[in-house]
Parts: structure tokens; sequence; C-alpha cells
């Protein structure tokens, strides 16, 4: 067999290293290094070296995994992280259905209409970005963090508003970068930070009728959001985090947005 | 969920010795496996039925690594193997034969080459999951792949080269 039967390219020679040529293939890549010294010289040394790097990391695969690795401890300390969110999703879900309630009977003659409010279309919206893109690994956000001052100069001219990154590095988290979406009848903003293990939390922005200015708690699924009104923006924050957790987080939000307009 | 122990915990001693190659210390290796495991875990319905365990889980592993590096403020921009001039880490290890160099020299390289030549030649994971755990095409594994040999080797050949000029 000569060389020309086939063209041995990079691809080949690789696939020879790692052992998953057979037959036919393999036997021209052996017949082509016998053919030349130098590139032969060159593959036996980076498949030895293959081979020394399995042999030097065997030990670590051979070591009994750890007790906090086994999955039923971290099963354990996740459902008791759940059953902690649970409670106060439960909790949140009272004060609405007494809130409810209490509106429905104090308004028996003209029930409210059942179109969400202002501040409950912004959480929607937020939830929704969030669970679009938290998830996204390739492209989380559109502008980095490395680009921060064109990022907020950018986003602050789509939506109408002056747009600062909070700085949440007292609760762990960074600034990733942030993106444009469609929102209500406009533009809205959604800055997203991640913390050390990964997870990720999301400000959402965009023009908002309506004068409500409490807090809204909502929580779907995993995700928390905590969604506010002010001078004609509505803000949400959003992360997978109970409502102790993300409260204090939200009022930082709020004071470094507060004013700002 | 009730597959997930059966499934995951065969998988740990692979995703505990991957993770110790990347960031060479015992304890942030398995914080970075517990990291992984517990995302895994959180979305374990929502894996794709088509995809490889296995590589989902390294792509898991892969992506809170690079992240990690990211954040990681105190690392200086990273070196090309191009510019170097003196191979420090390979060359001052004084009793360094090829066996105890081989993960040094591998920390020079490039994260993408790097985590390459962990997965396809130590955790035997076929081209095509590479890609997906990598996210490029099959084409950039083999050329990734290639030029991370090539760079490993002559790192330790040029280590090699040093020590022995140092005992003559």
């Amino acid at each position: 067999m000569t060389d020309k039967a086939f063209s041995i390219g990079e691809d080949e020679l690789q696939a020879f290293i790692d052992d998953r040529l057979e037959g036919d293939r393999r036997a021209a890549v052996e017949a082509h290094l016998a053919a030349h010294p130098e590139l032969a010289e060159r593959i036996a040394a980076e498949r030895r070296q293959r081979a020394i790097l399995r042999s030097r990391l065997e030990a670590k695969f051979a070591e009994p995994v750890p007790a906090r690795l086994r999955i039923a401890n971290l099963r354990a300390a996740r459902r008791s992280f759940r059953a902690r969110s649970w409670t106060s999703a439960a909790a949140a879900v009272a004060l609405f259905v007494a809130g409810a309630t209490a509106g429905w009977f104090a308004n028996t003659i003209a029930p409210a209409p059942l179109a969400p409010t202002p501040t409950a279309s912004v959480a929607q919206g937020a939830h929704a970005a969030y669970r679009t893109f938290v998830v996204e690994v390739a492209h989380p956000v559109e502008v980095g963090v490395q680009q921060e001052a064109h990022l907020l100069q950018w986003l602050s001219k789509r939506l109408g508003r002056k747009l600062a990154a909070p700085d949440l590095s007292p609760f762990g988290y960074r600034l990733m970068g942030g993106r444009l979406l469609p929102g209500g009848n406009g533009a809205a903003a959604q800055l997203m930070y991640d913390d050390a293990s990964g997870r990720r939390l999301t400000i959402y922005v965009r023009a908002t009728e309506g004068k409500e200015t409490a807090f809204r708690f909502q929580k779907e699924g995993e995700a928390a959001t905590f969604a506010w009104i002010d001078q004609g923006f509505g803000f949400a924050v959003t992360a997978t985090a109970t409502r102790d957790e993300l409260l204090p987080i939200a009022e930082a939000v709020y004071r470094g947005f507060e004013g700002k307009s | 969920m009730a597959d997930a122990e059966a499934l995951l915990e065969p998988l740990i001693p692979a995703l505990r010795r991957y993770a110790y190659a990347l960031v060479r210390d015992h304890d942030a290796a398995d914080d970075l496996v517990q990291d992984t495991l517990e995302r895994a875990l959180s979305r374990w319905t929502l894996r794709r039925s088509d995809c490889d365990l296995r590589a989902w889980l390294f792509t898991i592993q892969r992506n809170l690594h690079v992240s990690a590096l990211r954040q990681d403020r105190r690392r200086g921009p990273h070196v090309e193997l191009d510019e170097w001039t003196t191979p420090k880490a390979v060359a001052t290890q004084e009793s360094g034969s090829e066996v105890q160099d081989i993960l040094a020299a591998l920390d020079q390289l490039p994260e993408e080459q790097k985590s390459l030549l962990l997965l396809v030649g130590v955790e035997d994971l076929s081209y095509d999951d590479a890609a997906k755990v990598m996210g490029v095409p099959i084409g950039t594994v083999m050329s990734r792949l290639s030029r991370g040999r090539q760079r490993l080797r002559a790192l330790l050949e040029t280590g090699r080269a040093t020590l022995l000029r140092r005992v003559k």
C-alpha cells in the first residue's frame, strides 16, 4: 500500500494517537509513518505522553469518593433547602390569598378586573426573560461586563432612562453583562449577575404605567422574583433563591435605582 | 429523580479526575465536582435524553470551571505558549521526570486545549461528545487536539533539555 491510497491528515493522526483507527485506516497511517520517520517520532512521543498523562491521573480516579460528594448527601441538602423555600413560598401565597379575599369583599359591587396589575406583568416579563437566558451557556449576555460603560449607555438610550448596574458584590454576585429585550410597549433591559457557584440573578427594567410602589413577590418553579414600580419604570430582581435571600438584594437594587431617573 | 443516584455515582471518579487536572488542588477540585453535581441534580429533569450523561456532566463542570477562571481577577492575562521564552514551571522542578512534569506542562496550555487533552485522552470521550462539551465543531476539536498535543510535547522536551543541560 502506498501513501497515495489514502491521504493522511491530522485527524487521522489524532485518531491514531487515541487508538481509534481500525483496519485499513490504521494500516494506512502505520504505512505513512513508516515512510516518514520524523513524523513517526513525533506521533510516538505524543502517544507516550498520552499514556503518561493517563497513568499520572489514575490514582485520583481510584480514590474513594468523599462523603460530601455522595448523591444521597447532596440530595438531602437540597431537600432541606427546598423545604425552606416552600415554607416562604407558601407564606407568600397565603398573604396573597388573604389580600385578594379582602379585596373581593371590600369591592363586592364592582369586583376588580382580573387583568394583571402592572407590577405582576413586570414580574412575569422578568421571569420569562430569566428562564430564557439564565440557562444559556454560550451567550448568556449580549454585551459582556468588559464593555460595561458601553452596555449601560446603550441600554439607557433604548430604555429612555439612565441605567446603572447596582453593585451586588456584598451578596456575592458579580455583573456578567446585559441584553436588550422586547417588553411591554417598548424595550426592556436585563442585567445578569452570577455568583461563585455559577448561580445567576437578573435585574429587569422596562417602562411601565402605574403607581403601585409596593414590592411584589412571586415564585414560579425555582425562580423567585421581587418586582416594583418606581417613577414610570417597572423593576424586577429574579434569582433561584428563597424570599428571605432575595429580599435584601431587591432592597439594595431598589435603593440603587431610587431617584436616579 | 430516583435513578439519579444510580446513574451519577459511577461517574463521580471521572469528574474528580478531570476537576483535579484542571485546578490541581484536591479541595478545590472537590468543590468544583460538588457544584457540578448540585447543578446536575437541580436540572435533572431538564437534561436531554439524547445527550450522553457523561458528556452532559463534563459540559456542566467545564462551564463552571471556565466561568470561575473568568471571575478570578487575581489571574493575569493568559500567556500564549508562543510568547514563552523560559519554561519556568517545567524547568524549576529539580527532580522532575517526564511523569512528574506532565500536569505542570499541561497547565501551560490554553484551557480549551488542556480540557480536550483530558476529555479525549484521559476520559475517552468520543470526538463528537468532546465537540458537544466544548460547544465547537468537530473540526475545531481535531485541530485543537493536534495543537495541544504538539505544544505539550514541545514543553516536555524543552523541560527535559533544560534538565539535561543542568545535569551536565
